[in-house]
């Protein structure tokens, strides 16, 4: 009896909980994918890189709640997450460059046709969606980075009655 | 600074009023890119096209802030382990 009282005491201070982790498990794969389709039928249908970045980065909240930020740090280390937060906004200034380097304007995309197989106008549209990704990693980056420097104060750790 | 706050207030009476159809902005800029988006970008959503190409200054300039935001944020808060 005794045993079985530390076993459950256990339990609850480490926040497992078969219910909850199952349910993320099986939520998670559709919310990325979601968030996945909207960056990348941003210029289809409504969304777009700020929506489709903060649906993913909610994913990767919700596995931070659901289990722990180990487990998150894990899939999603803060080396990566800062090379992403970076990579984004080059990924949006880099294809502006380019732009330029072809001999346009800055952030003028139609003459990505140059370099790229379409017409004039599809280069736009492809030059949209580029910018779109970019944004769409940037801003998961950076929200996730935000949670986890907001949820543990700095220290990327559980707090102190969490702790085995 | 009472004067500025007056002067911006008094301003704002000649502005269009809220959802003028006539107002320069409703007669000039919007039809002219809800016309020729799909001609110029191959865009179906309009909302996305102004944001992404039209007006993508404005949104590298976003991007910048959230980046930016999240810098500041490790900046402050980060603590590393010993």
């Amino acid at each position: 009896m005794h045993v079985a009282l530390e076993e459950v005491t256990e339990v609850i201070s480490r926040f497992e909980d078969v219910i909850i982790q199952t349910i993320c498990r099986l939520l998670i794969p559709p919310i990325q994918l979601f968030a996945l389709y909207v960056i990348a039928h941003g210029h289809h249908s409504p969304g777009g890189g700020f929506q489709g970045g903060c649906i993913l980065a909610a994913s990767f909240i919700l596995l931070v709640i659901a289990y722990d930020l180990q487990e998150m740090k894990r899939r999603m280390s803060e080396k990566v997450n800062i090379i992403f937060c970076s990579l984004g906004v080059i990924i949006y200034s880099g294809i502006g460059l380019l732009c330029m380097l072809l001999g346009s304007n800055y952030l003028d995309y139609g003459i990505l046709h140059t370099i790229l197989p379409v017409e004039p106008a599809e280069a736009r549209s492809l030059g949209i969606l580029g910018i779109e990704i970019g944004v769409g990693i940037a801003v998961m980056a950076v929200m996730v980075s935000i949670f986890l420097n907001i949820a543990s104060g700095g220290e990327h750790e559980e707090a102190e009655e969490f702790k085995e | 600074m009472l004067i500025t706050g007056a002067l911006l207030i008094y301003a704002t009476v000649d502005m269009p009023d809220w959802g003028d159809a006539n107002s320069p902005a409703n007669t000039h800029v919007s039809p002219r890119y809800l016309e020729k988006t799909i001609e110029e970008t191959a865009t179906p959503n309009a909302v996305t096209s102004v944001l992404g190409d039209y007006r993508s200054y404005d949104t590298l300039g976003e991007t910048t802030v959230i980046f930016t935001a999240g810098v500041v944020c490790m900046l402050l808060l980060r603590r590393s382990q010993k």
